[in-house]
């Protein structure tokens, strides 16, 4: 019986109370659809529900009226512009809830609550959400894929030095046969074999600096893996 | 001292029982329209995410 109990109390202090149904309101026109406890959902339901009306008459007292209740133009903005006109030809019931069961850990109650006719936006919001996630998930991976290949290239960079002047003896040898082949190219084959020469020297260098670097680069990424972990 | 003027009959006892009894029961199963796992009825189904033809939240594998 819900017989003189028109406030749902939800165990909390009057400003309190007023505080989360806030929230709640806040978070559901940004979001269109939230997951809370049914007991919230229920009693947010109502002024979720006033909101849109207050959207729908589109007036500045209107406006107002909803600014008292969510103190955020945005939102306001938002409710008026976006979500209220959508409920045009619908006199009430703009939100829907949908149970979820229990929670474990405390057991209570869970429901979705959402905006009706917004489904289509909630489920593209969810995926670009995952599309975030995987792009973040990738950052690491590709952090941790570079870390393991500076040790590696540590490890290598010896042998590499080798394969590189093998690699300058074939573009050498690359370079005569295009000379004899084309006489008109011959200028352009001695010009690569030039620039190919100063890279290999070039090279070898190189190798050592990164080499040298590459501790540097693994100190950056690391804290940068920590702010990632700390955002999760 | 107060005291019961009847018998409580076998009929109002048996009543009495059996609507304790079924309250401590577990509430029944039914089955997922979109997957054919057993579900709580009136709830999304917590093993596809589906209720009523529509997808409420995706689960983690």
């Amino acid at each position: 019986m819900r017989h003189r109990n028109k406030v749902k109390k939800l165990g909390r202090t009057a400003a309190h109370r007023r505080a989360t149904l806030r929230n709640i309101a806040r978070a559901m026109i940004e979001h269109h659809q939230i997951k809370t406890t049914l007991a919230k959902a229920k009693a947010a339901r109502s002024y979720i529900e006033r909101l849109v009306t207050y959207g729908k008459k589109d007036t500045v007292a209107a406006r107002r009226l909803a600014f008292k209740f969510l103190q955020n133009h945005k939102l306001v903005k938002k409710l008026f512009d976006e979500i209220a006109p959508t409920f045009a030809d619908r006199n009430g019931g703009y939100t829907r809830i949908i149970k979820m069961g229990r929670r474990q850990g405390d057991g209570a109650e869970l429901a979705v609550l959402q905006f009706v006719g917004f489904e289509p936006l909630i489920i593209e919001e969810k995926k670009e959400k995952k599309k975030a996630a995987k792009k973040k998930k990738a950052k690491k991976e590709e952090a941790e894929a570079k870390a393991t290949a500076a040790e590696e290239k540590k490890t290598e960079a010896a042998a590499e030095k080798a394969e590189k002047v093998t690699e300058e003896a074939s573009a050498e040898t690359e370079a005569e046969k295009k000379a004899e082949e084309a006489a008109p190219e011959k200028k352009e084959a001695k010009q690569t074999e030039k620039t190919a020469a100063k890279k290999e020297e070039e090279k070898p260098k190189d190798a050592e600096s990164e080499a040298k670097e590459e501790p540097a680069q693994e100190k950056k990424e690391k804290p940068a893996e920590e702010d990632s972990k700390k955002n999760e | 001292m107060a005291n019961p003027k009847r018998k409580i009959s076998k009929s109002k006892g048996n009543k009495r029982h059996a609507a304790w009894k079924n309250s401590l029961q577990a509430s029944s199963l039914s089955t997922c329209p979109n997957c054919g796992e057993p579900k709580q009825p009136h709830r999304v189904c917590p093993a596809c995410g589906y209720y009523n033809g529509q997808q409420v939240f995706t689960p983690t594998e």
